[in-house]
């Protein structure tokens, strides 16, 4: 299906832009944003892989869901660090 | 309840009440420890006497549910956190108490303790995430900018890690319909199912610091508190290499692209990791390049092992992990005892006038020799079984690089002891010896611990070689 191929195709294009992102970008900031795009990336081809000729898989959305409650916490943490980071650089 | 969940839950509670109650931290966790101990003792006589227990939690079997198995790794892996453990707490109740300790350590072994037992995919990704924020936690514990850079690096390599195993699991859902460890052979059998077992392992390869992905873990070892390296260098890296070691047996002769792969990158990593401790001007940064270049060694060990159900090579990587987390809990646990005598930790600065060696560095040269894999250390006992079984394999190669890893070791870890054994003229006639502190109690004990195993190395054996469930 058409949907289902942009679905992926987009996936993948979030996940390289992201890791890309990660991999040359020194700023804090700028990597928690890159986290949330790679996470986001991964989703979208989850999402694709829970649809079958059956109809949709609720596991895979499950794991989602599980991936999105993980990285809400993780980015909370990450910019604490990061603000702690600049804390300590400012004195 | 059965004693199975309970050591999961326990520590997890513990860490709840340590949260809750800062003045009684200490004692808290520390009773929590020491009943961890028990109950893995206990679990661990269960399993030699019967064989592997199981629980199906809430009754809910496999592949609906989700199971815990404790077979003869797992016991030796929870056996080897509770002891590490032990000593750890043993330094961190005697020192300086950091808000936040004991909380956090009681995360990551309640984290650990699960993930051992897991016999789930998702239950392992969920345990990991537990171990992952709690590590991270306990290297910015520290306070000090580097150390809240390195959390932060540590945190962001960790997510990527996570994620990647998180894309895999659910790949290999989508094929096999089932998360379960049963999953893992049918894997093998897909194309589609080895890019998912690929992504698992590469996400692995970045939590458990396997060169090349392990850029992250230098400074988090080295900038974190001694207690908390400890924990970090012995045991949170173990926590991803147990699954990689998992992950091998439960896939049979299916996983050898892997385990190829694994083998090259371990290799390389023994070799840049001994590069770089010889290299290293500070102590902490020694040990920690050092631990690259073990990882190396055990990630090896696990990629020459072969089909498990052919050869008994698996086993030597289990006492190699063993032996590791002993003697580098010890290491780091002597190395903090030794910064804090001498207020640095150059090691151009060890040759000091005023001190003689104490406690502190006879438990780092012990440790040391049980790296290196001298005789009757624990880590001698993992690399005869490993060359032994080259031997029979007909691996010479390998055997080369573990000797010629063998070497770098015994060279960069005796920029450390040498210094320290040298009388000579720049040790004043007045040096006193530093007083005795727990640290150093904590760090001999672990030390003594890696000797004795050497010695009596046919108890982890015999749980190794309990056949599966």
């Amino acid at each position: 299906m058409i949907s289902d191929f942009a679905f992926l195709l987009s996936g993948a294009g979030l996940i390289g832009l992201a890791l890309f992102r990660l991999a040359t970008s020194a700023d804090l900031l700028m990597r928690v944003l890159g986290l949330n795009v790679l996470a986001i990336g991964i989703a979208m081809v989850l999402l694709v892989a829970a649809r079958g000729a059956a109809g949709t898989d609720a596991v895979p959305q499950a794991f989602i869901l599980t991936g999105i409650v993980v990285l809400v916490g993780v980015t909370a943490a990450l910019l604490a660090l990061a603000e702690r980071v600049a804390e300590a650089r400012d004195e | 309840m059965s004693d199975i969940s309970l050591i999961v839950l326990l520590p997890l509670l513990a860490a709840v009440l340590t949260a809750a109650l800062p003045p009684q931290a200490a004692a808290v966790g520390a009773l929590a420890t020491a009943l961890n101990a028990l109950l893995a003792a206990n679990l661990g006589r269960q399993i030699l006497q019967g064989g592997p227990v199981t629980e199906a939690i809430g009754d809910w079997a496999a592949p609906l549910g989700i199971a815990f198995v404790a077979d003869g790794l797992a016991g030796v892996m929870l056996a080897m956190t509770a002891i590490v453990g032990l000593a750890v707490s043993l330094q961190a109740a005697a020192g300086p108490a950091r808000a936040g300790f004991w909380p956090l350590w009681m995360a990551t072994l309640g984290a650990l303790n699960g993930l051992f037992l897991s016999s789930d995919l998702f239950n392992i990704y969920v345990a990991f995430e537990i171990l992952g924020l709690a590590a991270v936690g306990l290297t910015a514990l520290a306070g000090t900018r580097a150390a809240l850079r390195a959390a932060f690096d540590y945190l962001t390599a960790g997510l990527v890690g996570s994620l990647l195993v998180l894309l895999g699991i659910a790949l290999s859902y989508s094929v096999t319909g089932r998360v379960d460890m049963e999953a893992v052979v049918l894997l093998t059998q897909s194309d589609t199912g080895r890019i998912a077992l690929a992504l698992i392992a590469a996400g692995l390869v970045v939590k458990a610091a396997l060169f090349p992905l392990h850029f992250w873990m230098p400074a988090a070892h080295s900038s974190a508190a001694p207690a908390a390296s400890a924990l970090l260098s012995a045991l949170v890296v173990k926590g991803a290499l147990y699954l990689v070691l998992r992950l091998s047996l439960e896939g049979g002769a299916g996983t050898e692209f892997l385990r190829n792969t694994l083998a090259v990158l371990g290799a390389g990593g023994m070799l840049w990791g001994a590069w770089n401790a010889l290299r290293a001007e500070r102590l902490k940064l020694l040990v920690a390049h050092s631990t690259v270049a073990q990882i190396g060694l055990i990630a090896l060990a696990i990629g020459v092992a072969g089909n498990p159900f052919e050869t008994g090579l698996w086993q030597a990587a289990a006492l190699l992990m063993l032996s590791h987390a002993l003697a580098k809990a010890a290491m780091f646990l002597a190395v903090g005892r030794i910064a804090e005598a001498l207020g640095h930790d150059r090691i151009s600065g060890l040759n000091r006038e005023e001190l003689r060696p104490g406690p502190a560095e006879f438990a780092f040269a012990i440790a040391a020799i049980s790296l290196v894999g001298l005789p009757p250390t624990a880590g001698f006992i993992g690399k005869w079984f490993l060359i032994e079984g080259l031997i029979d394999e007909g691996g010479i190669h390998w055997i080369a690089l573990i000797l010629l890893g063998t070497a770098l070791s015994a060279a960069y870890l005796s920029r450390v002891v040498s210094r320290c054994l040298r009388g000579g003229p720049h040790v004043a006639a007045t040096a006193q010896r530093p007083p005795w502190r727990t640290g150093d109690v904590a760090a001999l004990g672990l030390a003594t611990g890696a000797l004795l195993l050497g010695l009596a190395a046919a108890l982890p054996i015999t749980l190794l070689e309990t056949p599966f469930a």
